[in-house]
């Protein structure tokens, strides 16, 4: 007995899945759903604008700079 | 040599982008940070090599992009992050989608190999060309196209994402995009 083989079991339903991983190639709405959760995780970070702490690092690089032209090994 | 105020103005204007990127590839905030300073200093370090004209924004993910690609070789005998520490550690901004639906799509991003993860944030969220996308991760432009399928057919199978049925937004969404979707 094999409970695969059952009757009743939708049988477009498992074509229509084996179509789609034998293409290998995904729908409109399934792209553009990983494409919105994908934008909405980067934006969030993006929206964060930008940190004092660059704003600072480059300003003191320029001072630094303007004072000893040499000797900036990290 | 000083850094040129438009330079610096150009550099600044791509750090939220370049934390957004590192985010992505690192999943954590502050080894994310950590990468943009260090992109930040090499940037400066190697202005000279910067071409006026072209896009800084792409020139600085390059640097950004191969630093974390030597980092993580370093880390990567020491630490496998393949189940989800990556994404545990990713929890800020939890208020777009539903907490829950945002969380496992994290967790499914996390186990994309990371040749495939960069690629598909390059394209699919950074809003780079499949050529500059080719240019930053340096390889050829049909590599970056497989890579980003390859990495959408993963996570839609990771998310089990069958068409249009567990679709998250709603009927109204789908309808718009349907009709506008000739592009």
């Amino acid at each position: 007995m094999n409970e695969d083989d059952k009757p009743g079991r939708p049988e477009h339903m498992q074509t229509e899945i084996n179509q789609r991983k034998s293409r290998g190639r995904l729908g409109r709405d399934v792209q553009n759903k990983i494409g919105q959760q994908l934008r909405a995780m980067y934006d969030g970070v993006v929206n964060d604008g930008v940190p004092d702490r660059f704003v600072d690092m480059l300003s003191k690089l320029d001072e630094q700079k303007n004072g000893d032209k040499e000797g900036s090994t990290p | 040599m000083t850094l040129a105020p438009s330079l610096k103005e150009a550099m600044l204007s791509a750090v939220p982008s370049l934390r957004a990127f590192a985010i992505s590839l690192s999943g954590n905030i502050d080894r994310a940070d950590d990468l943009v300073q260090e992109t930040l200093l090499r940037a400066i370090a190697n202005i000279d090599s910067f071409q006026p004209g072209t896009n800084m924004s792409a020139w600085m993910f390059t640097i950004l992009r191969n630093l974390f690609r030597s980092e993580y070789r370093k880390r990567r005998r020491e630490v496998e992050d393949t189940d989800g520490s990556y994404a545990e550690s990713l929890k800020s901004h939890p208020e777009q989608a539903s907490r829950l639906e945002f969380q496992e799509f994290r967790t499914a991003l996390s186990k994309l190999p990371p040749d495939q993860r960069e690629a598909l944030i390059l394209v699919g969220a950074s809003g780079f060309s499949y050529e500059e996308a080719a240019n930053i991760c340096g390889c050829a432009v049909g590599t970056i196209k497989s890579r980003v399928n390859r990495a959408r057919t993963r996570l839609a199978d990771l998310l089990a994402i069958e068409g249009s049925e567990d679709f998250g937004p709603d009927q109204s969404t789908r309808a718009i995009m349907a009709a506008g979707g000739r592009g």
